[in-house]
């Protein structure tokens, strides 16, 4: 076994993770652990069922409407291990087993790996061995089973625990060992101590894969710091694996780098891994979203603390705009830096050109900012499009009722609200929106065009007596009556 | 509920007897530790600890002070973290085996909100074995069971480390107050839990979030300034005739029930001094409470209301009964598009997103990219792992170019005879995960005809807790088995649900398992991965209308923002 590389250790390693489940069948000892889970389980669940049935009697002894804090335990405590053990004793003078009901087993795949218990062993290890001992053996007669040979292997595996000068010499010897005992931190450093007075880099590598596996970072670096050699080994062991995660959850540690300019240098790094051409223009973006950011961020911090732009007295910044998405940064953008020319970063047009945003996303996120300030003219703005001739025309990619929507969110006048209410097309979504909102003009002058004397003077009676639209209603009804209605 | 309710509907047993098996646990636990002792819990656990035992209790066992764990290490990882800060051997521990939770008469949870991010998405067997246990904890308690259904990968597993575990333990021979099982796992049917909540509970559920039972009402609600935490289970009268109700009834409901309450009092005025008496003595009490609660679910209606309305609820519904019913997909697709443009609440979008996929087999790959790319602008670019997270769920998919794996799977599906045939179908459709909704609803019947009117106060099906416009899939299987006593006549659906089907029966030697006692008419169905309150709903009313009872036993409660959340992954 000394003789393998070092690499072997590594290989085998890899196999063993990639088959987790055949290790039960390479490695003796585990399969004893196994032995050992299996049997805790059923010994606790033979005990919670005890205490279920136990209580259950309790419960049926007591009356109907039961108050949950009458009940009290007396004698000794359910569960535990002597109580147990006096309890299996008497069922065993006493079984008799009903076994009337039992349920077939069905082809699971994959099939449920035996050692996905949920168990923790330590219970168990913290009882005297030989209280266990007593425990288990009566455990084992309890169930009819003959103590065959896996019993046993059991107890002596539980009992000689190898010492580690024992376990290296093991595994140079290349006889079965087991690392797992080797829990408290203390044991760990007599292990790798042992291994490096050795001098065999082979187990010197596989006690230190153990330990990686069970040490956290921090503290595996703590101890190595004072065991040069050790150390060696392990960077050398970490640049030969070279850990190939997968590449988003590479990306994802972005996340853990607070500062911005690091978050940044991480996201280029980034760059060049080998995603998918989709996810790769992503990460491009994030990347280069986050350096604009960092650059704007710099630039409106000290124009705001500077006293310069009104826009920053007005409506002091909330937040930073860092690692902030593209369309809030969009919105940041229309709201602190509207009307710049396309060739600064900060301008809306030249973040709308850079992360290709569609026209209809620009136009709500734009309207969104413009509408929040009342700027008004630029919303309009936004809507206005000139022929050869120089008419101007109002056009959308969005339907106008929700142009409306989206103003009357952001508190626009009625005013400006009843030009955009005029643009919706549909004439029925036209007066219900002019009149979820109020605006009389919009109502009156369909009902007029539409020649709808009735709906007009039903129309009259809904507005308040007196008032402009109330007279305009009536001007409406008087002239009509002279021309166009019969 | 104004419709016939069959009479004959056995009694459910009494949960509260899991509570006192947990609690005294916990006491055996504290007791093994002589003298003062801190207690340390973890964050999760703190809500349904409140359930089991008050801080009294825990005093009375000499706990002095009480710890928050923010960080959760579990089972052996619990072991791992010791040993990896090199304090292993200093520290013992100790298992409260605490497996299920009576939330309610009829509802227990095994409180762990995260079995479905661990099990389905990262494949984490950790929890199979707490479900089998769990289910072992009922058998013994409330079996024996004598027939067990279910669907679902993780549903057999759970069965069979619960078969496991009756096999290793000693029967009893006792009266079984619980006959049949039927085991189900979540991702047979993401559909259901992603649409949004229209009956009252589900609702609350939606916008307040109930935790354990328990909701706290904001000062919105109470009309006071402060908010209150109340209980929300069978014991609140008021709630309890109100929980199955589509919410469209409600405010009827409450309003009658309010003139009830004011005839009442009322009645006070013609009185006479022994009359006033006897009623301040009897009635007064009552009355009082009443008042008290009806005030409360008229103020959680009319918030809900505000809220709802707020959101442009009714549009939003359109657009789900659209994907549910297949009709109008480009205009939802632009309605999602908005959504996701004008930045509103990111879950929702992803809910929207998710439900398009899961309804239309996935989205074509011009529409993925297109809405994938705009949902990062929107909401951030690290979403990409969450996009992944999805992916690799089948919650949002893009369709495969071609038709190339359908034309395989047809081949191979006409040798169905064929064990390895079989075993390859498997495989292609897992490949695809195709959830095959539109199939599965036309077989199924899942979408009533949307022209028909459907009459909200007299629910003529399980739909009305989706307005009428859906029957929910995981309810409608159960129906279907436990009409049919098994999977016969289902094979087509299950093929489209990836198999792993199940029907069994206890063997019985000699026993007569098969009389028809009460026991046989209470079914108890495990969710493995949360089920959401409308499940519930639906389920009482199916027992109502079959004169039997259902018991639900779930992972956690679920519902679409808490399935979203967990696939979230943009935090560090």
């Amino acid at each position: 076994m000394s003789t393998w590389p070092a690499a072997g250790y590594v290989a085998s390693e890899v196999w063993k993770h990639t088959c987790s489940h055949w290790t039960v069948k390479v490695q003796k000892c585990s399969v004893n652990i196994n032995m050992f889970f299996s049997i805790s389980n059923v010994f606790k669940l033979k005990e919670s069922k005890r205490a279920v049935n136990s209580i259950r009697s309790l419960v049926e002894e007591e009356d109907e409407e039961d108050d949950v804090e009458k009940v009290s335990w007396s004698g000794e405590p359910v569960g535990s291990i002597s109580w147990s053990v006096k309890e299996t004793e008497s069922s065993i003078r006493s079984t008799g087993e009903v076994r009337d009901q039992s349920f077939p087993k069905i082809h699971t795949a994959p099939s449920l790996p035996k050692n996905s218990s949920g168990y923790s062993l330590s219970s168990l290890f913290k009882e005297h061995s030989e209280k266990l001992l007593t425990s288990l053996i009566v455990y084992l007669l309890d169930c009819r089973w003959s103590v065959h040979d896996d019993v046993i292997l059991l107890w002596q595996d539980y009992v000689s625990d190898w010492t580690p000068e024992e376990t290296v010499k093991r595994m140079q010897q290349g006889k079965v060992y087991s690392l797992e005992k080797f829990r408290s931190l203390q044991d760990k450093l007599l292990l790798l101590d042992e291994a490096v007075n050795a001098h065999d880099g082979n187990v010197i590598t596989a006690v230190l894969i153990y330990l990686k596996k069970s040490l956290s970072k921090e503290i595996l670096f703590r101890e190595l710091i004072t065991r040069e050699i050790a150390l060696r080994h392990y960077i050398h062991y970490l640049k030969e694996i070279g850990e190939q995660k997968l590449l988003l959850m590479q990306y994802r540690d972005h996340l853990n780098v607070r500062d911005e300019n690091k978050r940044r240098d991480f996201l280029k790094n980034c760059l060049s891994f080998p995603f998918s051409p989709d996810d790769a223009t992503h990460v491009q973006d994030h990347y280069t979203l986050l350096e604009r950011q960092i650059i704007i961020e710099a630039n409106d911090k000290q124009v705001e603390s500077s006293g310069q732009a009104d826009i920053f007295k007005k409506y002091p910044r909330k937040a930073s705009i860092l690692n902030m998405p593209i369309i809030t940064t969009l919105y940041y953008s229309c709201f602190y830096h509207y009307g710049e020319s396309d060739g600064t970063f900060s301008s809306p047009a030249n973040i709308r050109k850079t992360f290709r945003i569609s026209d209809k996303q620009f136009l709500l996120t734009c309207l969104g900012a413009r509408a929040k300030l009342k700027a008004w003219f630029d919303v309009d703005a936004l809507f206005t499009t000139k022929n050869w001739l120089g008419y101007t025309k109002k056009r959308s990619p969005i339907g106008f009722h929700r142009i409306v929507d989206i103003l009357q969110k952001n508190n626009a006048p009625v005013q400006v609200l009843q030009d955009y209410v005029n643009l919706v097309e549909d004439v029925e979504q036209k007066i219900s929106l002019a009149q979820k909102y109020k605006c009389h003009d919009v109502i009156i002058n369909t009902y007029r065009d539409l020649k709808d004397r009735q709906q007009l003077i039903v129309y009259r009676g809904k507005v308040e007596k007196g008032s402009s639209e109330y007279r305009k209603i009536e001007e409406i009804l008087s002239n009509s009556v002279r021309r166009s209605f019969p | 509920m104004a419709h016939s309710v069959r009479r004959d509907a056995p009694e459910l047993p009494d949960f509260s007897l899991l509570k006192r098996l947990a609690r005294d646990q916990l006491i055996y636990l504290l007791e093994q530790l002589p003298g003062r002792k801190d207690l340390f819990i973890e964050a999760d656990l703190m809500s349904p600890l409140d359930r089991i035992a008050n801080v009294t209790t825990l005093k009375q066992h000499d706990v002095d002070k009480l710890y928050k764990v923010e960080h959760k290490p579990i089972f052996y990882a619990c072991e791992n973290l010791l040993e990896e800060q090199g304090i292993f051997g200093d520290v013992t521990t100790d298992e409260w085996s605490f497996y299920l939770l009576p939330l309610d008469d009829d509802i227990i949870s095994l409180e762990l909100p995260e079995f479905f991010r661990d099990y389905f998405l990262e494949g984490d067997q950790r929890w199979v074995r707490t479900a089998g246990s769990a289910l072992h904890l009922l058998h013994s308690v409330y079996g024996p069971f004598s027939k067990v259904y279910g669907i679902g990968r993780c549903s057999k597993m759970a069965y069979e480390s619960w078969r496991e575990q009756v096999e290793e333990g000693e029967q009893r021979a006792r009266q079984a107050e619980i006959g049949n099982v039927f085991l189900i796992d979540r991702d047979v049917d993401l559909v259901t839990p992603l649409c949004s909540q229209v009956v009252y509970e589900g609702l609350v559920d939606d916008i307040f979030r109930i935790k354990c039972g328990c909701v706290e009402f904001c000062p919105d609600v109470t009309s006071s300034d402060k908010s209150i935490k109340v209980m929300l289970n069978s014991q609140d009268k008021v709630f309890n005739e109100i929980r199955n109700e589509h919410f469209s009834q409600v405010f009827g409901f409450l309003s009658q029930k309010a003139r009830n309450l004011q005839t009442a009092y009322d009645k006070r005025s013609g009185m006479n001094i022994k009359q006033m008496k006897t009623f301040v003595s009897e009635e007064l009490k009552g009355l009082k409470q009443e008042h008290r609660l009806l005030s409360l679910h008229i103020g959680a209606s009319e918030s809900m209301m505000k809220k709802k309305t707020k959101q442009d609820f009714q549009e939003l519904l359109k657009t789900e009964h659209s994907l549910l019913e297949g009709f109008e997909i480009r205009e939802c697709i632009s309605y999602i598009e908005e959504h996701i443009n004008r930045q509103v609440s990111m879950v929702e979008s992803m809910r929207l997103l998710c439900l398009l996929s899961l309804t239309e087999n996935g989205l074509l790959p011009k529409d993925y990219r297109s809405l994938k790319a705009q949902f990062l602008q929107s909401y951030g670019i690290e979403h990409l792992l969450t996009f992944s997270n999805l992916k690799q769920l089948g919650l949002l998919v893009e369709q495969q170019p071609g038709e190339t794996l359908t034309v395989m799977e047809s081949r191979v599906g006409k040798l169905v005879n064929d064990k390895t045939a079989g075993k390859l179908t498997d495989a292609f459709s897992s490949l695809a995960k195709k959830s095959n909704f539109r199939a599965l609803g036309r077989r199924l019947n899942l979408v009533p005809k949307s022209d028909e009117e459907y009459d909200l106060r007299v629910p003529r099906d399980m739909a009305y807790i989706f307005s009428g416009a859906y029957i929910p899939l995981s309810c409608k299987l159960i129906e279907q088995v436990l009409e049919r006593d098994g999977w016969t006549g289902l094979e087509e659906v299950t093929r489209m649900l990836n198999g792993h089907e199940f029907a069994v029966t206890a063997g019985s030697n000699g026993s007569d398992a098969r009389v028809k006692t009460d026991s046989q008419r209470i079914i108890l169905v495990m969710f493995l991965g949360g089920c959401t309150f409308s499940e519930i709903s639906a389920l009482r009313f199916l027992g109502r209308e079959k004169g039997i009872k259902f018991i639900v036993v779930t992972t956690a409660i679920t519902n679409s923002a808490r399935l979203l959340e967990s696939m979230l992954d943009n935090h560090a």
